[in-house]
């Protein structure tokens, strides 16, 4: 467990910024090495835990981009470099400083998302236990020789509908926030506030444009779920608009 | 690391830092005092909403009549063997350290609705400005002649969670082949209206599994019930001839049942079986009747804008102990209704704004493994009712992916509400 030791103590130091560049150069290095626990993860059990990701991300053959970027050969890859997605300030800033993601590092992230790149914008919370991580981890690997999509910008099978140009004109408006925590306490049943996911994707955190869209496909079928469709049945877009404005400004906790 | 919101620091730093930005009138003692009776799906919600968005400026008590809760949702798949008991069961400990409330562990006995004073079985008393009124049912033992607390220790009701529902899986699991499962279905209203018949599709489910070659016969005093297409459409598919379903007019009315015998007699024949599991008809629980506001039904009316009682404005009563118009009583309603009443009681006391009311329910139940059906609306006030404004059902022959995740979304809401609940 050498190396994961190395890992744990990196991860300390890891927002001090004079050390990135370096624990990032040395992770980078660490990740071409065999690594004591990679292996040790069962597939099988991690696609079931990939359950919490794939609302955000996609993998495997002709994967695109979605609110997070696809996830294909994500072990060796360099940090927010898929083309075409807008990736957080932070994320970019480590890729500067050279972080390249390895079954260490990685590792690491899904622990604590928020502590070991401040600032990103992935809304989860992190994987508490070491064998859940080791699991989905070798699922990512496994799953690492199928091809993306030529083109993994996210192909929008809404761009021109309405749906989207009724997400224009919701964006173009202010929300209130307070009649949003109002409206979101039915969406909290189900969605927790904490950004836990058990089963049911985290609304929390995500960028207003993505929310407001994701309800109006709802809304236009584009999306299907029973449940959804029902909350959104009676929304206005007032309502959206208080609602993504409460929801994109909370942090999952 | 982590940074405080303004409310987390507010709470984490109590009375001390939230008086400092609270008007004169509500400084220290003088602060409006919120009592809960109940701690389940509406009174958790409800004390953790109030507490939560007051920030400190109401002194929050909750009152239940045990240390923790076991939720009766979940807890057929407790009995299907899908859960154990652990995880049905939550303390209020996170509602006590992290929100401040405070939690009485007692029996409320009554209500001086003059004085404001809520009596507990101990002899103390607890002075409120509102009272949240959310004691869940009780049982007519009496509706089923035969039927009795006792009898139940015998014949399980299990229709309120903990000992009742530990006994009923004892019993499951001590199934033998060619023995036979009785339910007695309970009348209109009740709580949970698909629960007894996912409680057959998993008693079903154990036994299938273990190969034990045994029948459940369901004796109903009503002519069709919730999602029944779906169940019986289950039950053919996965438990065929396992389980018979009898409404009225085919055993003809229920005479009485005989838990030593293990009989059920009805006009039609008398069944035996060797588990009884008799569930009888319900009232709102005790209290509210203690407290006079329960009309001839045995339940609660409300106000369908606010979930206040009509009997007194200091007074809300929300789950299973409301008349809540279309809406079934169900945890899930129980919960939408705490947040409506929560604002209100914030409206009342901190001049806090208040919105209109919405509310929305959906009851997932699982038929067999991976194979969970769902019914859901949303409801608004209308003309003095709490009405539907949209519904759906999950269909027949629906496929198995869809079945599959709708069984995985019930998972997350379990999560989720519980989290909604106790922090
Ligand atoms: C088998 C079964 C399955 C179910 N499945 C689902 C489901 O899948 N989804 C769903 O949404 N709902 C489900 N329900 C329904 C759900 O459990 C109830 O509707 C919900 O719990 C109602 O909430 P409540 O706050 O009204 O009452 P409860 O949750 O019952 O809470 C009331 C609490 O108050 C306490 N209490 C009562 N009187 C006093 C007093 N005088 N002093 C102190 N304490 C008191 C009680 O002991 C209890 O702890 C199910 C019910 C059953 C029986």
């Amino acid at each position: 467990m050498r190396e994961w030791d190395t890992c744990k103590a990196i991860r300390g130091i890891w927002h001090v910024p004079a050390a990135r560049a370096l624990v990032a150069a040395i992770l980078a290095v660490m990740s071409s090495g065999s690594s004591s626990f990679a292996g040790s993860g069962d597939p099988a059990a991690g696609e079931k835990l990939y359950g919490n990701c794939k609302t955000c991300h996609e993998i495997g053959e002709g994967a695109h981009n979605k609110v997070g970027p696809h996830l294909d050969g994500i072990i060796g890859r360099k940090a927010a470099s898929i083309e075409g997605f807008r990736y957080s300030g932070a994320m970019e800033k480590a890729a500067t400083e050279g972080l390249v993601w390895s079954v260490e590092n990685l590792d690491a992230y899904l622990q604590k998302p928020r502590e070991f790149i401040p600032g990103n914008r992935m809304s989860f919370r992190g994987m508490s236990k070491e064998k859940d991580r080791a699991d989905l981890i070798a699922w990512l690997q496994s799953m690492a020789r199928a091809a993306p999509a030529a083109d993994p910008a996210r192909i929008e099978p809404d761009t021109h509908g309405p749906a989207r140009e009724f997400t224009d004109i919701v964006l173009a408006m202010e929300g209130d926030r307070d009649y949003g925590e109002y409206l979101g306490s039915e969406c909290v049943t189900c969605h927790q506030i904490t950004g836990q996911v058990e089963g049911i994707p985290s609304i929390v955190g995500v960028p207003r444009d993505y929310f407001i869209r994701s309800l109006f496909e709802y809304k236009t079928n584009v999306r299907r779920n029973e449940v959804m469709k029902l909350r959104v049945a009676n929304l206005g877009n007032e309502e959206i608009a208080a609602l993504a404005e409460y929801f994109s400004s909370l942090e999952p906790q | 690391m982590t940074k405080l919101t303004r409310r987390q620091f507010a709470l984490v730093m109590g009375a001390g830092t939230a008086t400092l930005a609270m008007p004169t009138y509500l400084r220290a003692q003088d602060k409006p005092r919120v009592v809960v009776i109940g701690g389940g799906a509406g009174g958790a919600t409800a004390a953790r909403y109030i507490a939560k968005d007051s920030e400190g400026a109401i002194d929050v008590t909750l009152i239940d009549s045990a240390d923790n809760f076991t939720t009766c949702f979940f807890s057929n798949l407790y009995l299907g063997g899908y859960r154990d008991f652990a995880s049905i069961t939550h303390s209020y400990e996170t509602l006590e350290s992290n929100y401040g409330i405070k939690k009485v562990t007692g029996w409320a006995v009554g209500v001086d609705r003059d004085a404001r004073m809520v009596s507990m079985a101990d002899g103390s008393k607890i002075p409120y400005d509102r009272l949240v009124v959310s004691p869940g049912i009780d049982l007519v033992w009496d509706s089923v002649p035969g039927y009795s607390e006792e009898a139940a220790e015998i014949a399980p009701h299990a229709w309120k969670a903990g000992p009742q529902t530990q006994l009923l899986k004892a019993k499951l699991d001590a199934i033998e082949n060619g023995q036979q499962i009785v339910m007695v279905a309970p009348p209109n209203p009740y709580r949970c209206p698909p629960g007894p018949y996912e409680r057959v599709s998993m008693m079903a489910h154990v036994l299938k599994s273990k190969g034990v070659d045994a029948k459940i016969i369901i004796i109903d005093p009503k002519d069709k019930f919730s999602k029944q297409g779906l169940f019986q459409e289950g039950w053919q598919k996965h438990y065929t001839g396992m389980v018979e379903w009898y409404g009225p007019d085919v055993h003809g009315g229920i005479k009485g049942i005989d838990v030593n015998a293990g009989t059920v007699e009805t006009d039609l024949d008398t069944f035996k079986g060797a588990l009884l599991n008799v569930i009888p008809a319900q009232r709102a629980g005790r209290i509210a009747q203690e407290a006079g506001l329960t009309n001839d039904s045995g339940f609660c009316p409300i106000d369908a804008g606010s979930m206040r009682s009509t009997a007194d404005e200091n007074i809300f009563v929300i789950g299973d102990a409301s008349i809540a118009g279309a809406m079934p009583k169900s945890g899930f309603s129980a919960n939408s209704q705490a947040k409506v009443a929560a604002m209100n009681v914030r409206g009342d006391l901190l001049k806090s704004k208040v919105f209109p009311a919405k509310y929305s329910n959906t009851c997932w139940s699982l038929i067999e493994t991976d194979d969970g059906v769902k019914v859901g609306a949303q409801y608004a006030p209308a003309e003095g009712k709490i009405a539907a404004t949209t519904t759906f059902i999950s269909q027949t022959g629906e496929d198995a992916a869809l079945r599959k995740a709708t069984y995985e979304e019930s998972v997350g809401w379990y999560a989720g509400i519980t989290a909604d609940m106790f922090g």
